[in-house]
């Protein structure tokens, strides 16, 4: 549990796992709405979402200080409620994650959505389908590769955050020390050897998985 | 049970303003294509919407602009062959046809989709992919699909033009047993003069938006009212250079 090298793998992949499912629940939601529906301040919403895809991840943090700490002002009044701060937690953690690898989940699955021939979609409402269901059995699984990929790639985007968990996590030992997070200690402080272990693994895993996301943007339906 | 519509509706510098009321038979909407046909089905549809106007379908109305009245696609109960099938991909044949079942039918609906796909001759067809079957096949799946709700009319948006002229002769036979036997109202839009002179009923040419001429197949193709539907009820004259909306 305590191993310098086990912890911070179990708890990267613990970190990417959570984001990654509630990247896929946003995401696709997201992704649907921004794909389907028209209506004032669109782009702007997906310029939002889409920011910490370019922003430095330390602004990303920042934000996520700003909202979250224990004087902001979703942080504050639920600290001052429960005692329970986010920050300094494997939650920060999965929260930086979320923030930062979500658009990845929303470009990529919007692309796939209105890519889904209209006629089908019409051809759903035609034959007695409500749009829920229409978006259930014909858009969804048709865009269903697309979802996959930004899913991989949110999850392999999760598994490298650094710099937002840097900021809301802090790098505890055994606590929310992730690989990142770990191998910038471990060179810091010389620890060869461990961080070339770790810079091994984390390099197979995020190449695994973006050799996974290529396979599935690629093979079409 | 008949239809009687009223259309106006104007996109990208094309007008649209047609009326026309049918019976219960096949009425062939007749014309070069961006001549509105199309943009009529989807307004009887209700996958767009008019400017202005009114959709009758039997005693129901599906859509009423003075009245505020805009019942919503899945509640016309219009059966709507789309010009590419639209088929879904990722279903079976079955799958196809048993998605236009209502939804408490679908669990017992068993029996619906196997008369259907007995109907259509999709017997051994059942379990393959819309890709795996040839075009004549899709075709008779794509009719089933808009039947098996009893839907109270059907809108084909010349869904003929990609087979070759073989398959084109069956399916015509196909389209007029099938009216008989489920005894519905056809609106078949189409661009083919030969197409509407052995289909139709009641012809409806149109031109530009506009309705030129109305009647019986040997009504408007013998004695044209004027010299647009001259133009185009003479074969060549569907090559006429004409005014195409973008759509």
């Amino acid at each position: 549990m305590d191993n310098p090298v086990f912890f911070p793998m179990r708890l990267s992949l613990q970190v990417a796992a959570v984001a990654t499912f509630f990247i896929i629940i946003t995401g696709v939601a997201v992704a649907y709405f921004l794909a389907r529906r028209d209506f004032r301040g669109k782009e702007l919403l997906d310029m939002l979402f889409t920011l910490p895809l370019v922003l430095p991840p330390t602004v990303t943090g920042y934000y996520l200080i700003i909202i979250f700490g224990r004087n902001g002002f979703v942080g504050k009044p639920l600290y001052e409620r429960t005692g329970w701060s986010i920050m300094f937690t494997w939650y920060a953690a999965v929260l930086a994650s979320f923030v930062v690898a979500l658009p990845l989940m929303i470009k990529t699955a919007r692309a796939a959505i209105e890519s889904v021939d209209k006629n089908l979609i019409n051809a759903s409402y035609t034959l007695g389908h409500t749009e829920l269901e229409t978006a259930m059995k014909v858009i969804l699984p048709l865009a269903k590769r697309g979802i996959i990929a930004g899913a991989v790639l949110s999850f392999a985007r999760a598994m490298g955050e650094f710099g937002a968990t840097l900021m809301v996590a802090g790098d505890l030992p055994g606590k929310t020390d992730t690989m990142p997070l770990a191998i910038y200690s471990l060179a810091g402080s010389g620890e060869w050897s461990g961080a070339n272990t770790m810079v091994i693994l984390l390099t197979a895993i995020s190449g695994a998985f973006l050799y996974l996301a290529n396979k599935y943007t690629r093979r079409t339906i | 049970m008949g239809l009687s519509v009223r259309l106006m509706k104007k996109v990208r510098g094309f007008t649209l303003d047609v009326a026309w009321e049918i019976g219960n038979e096949l009425a062939v909407l007749f014309g070069c294509s961006g001549a509105g046909k199309s943009m009529t089905l989807q307004l009887i549809a209700g996958l767009a919407v008019p400017d202005k106007g009114r959709v009758h379908v039997g005693d129901r109305t599906l859509f009423d602009s003075s009245a505020g009245i805009n019942i919503p696609p899945r509640k016309r109960s219009m059966g709507y062959v789309f010009q590419d099938l639209a088929l879904f991909p990722h279903m079976t044949v079955k799958e196809n046809i048993a998605y236009g079942l209502d939804r408490p039918e679908r669990t017992r609906g068993e029996a619906g989709v196997v008369q259907m796909i007995d109907a259509f001759h999709l017997n051994k067809l059942e379990d393959k992919l819309p890709s795996e079957i040839s075009g004549g096949q899709k075709q008779r799946a794509a009719l089933a699909r808009a039947l098996i709700r009893r839907p109270d009319a059907l809108l084909l948006d010349e869904p003929f033009s990609a087979l070759d002229t073989h398959l084109r002769a069956e399916m015509r036979s196909l389209l007029k047993d099938t009216r008989e036997k489920f005894n519905v109202p056809v609106i078949l839009v189409t661009h083919d003069v030969f197409e509407a002179r052995s289909m139709a009923d009641t012809i409806i040419v149109y031109s530009n938006g506009r309705i030129a001429q109305t009647g019986t197949p040997s009504g408007v193709f013998d004695c044209p009212a004027n010299s647009e539907v001259e133009g185009l009820v003479d074969a060549g004259g569907l090559f006429l250079p004409s005014q195409k909306p973008a759509f």
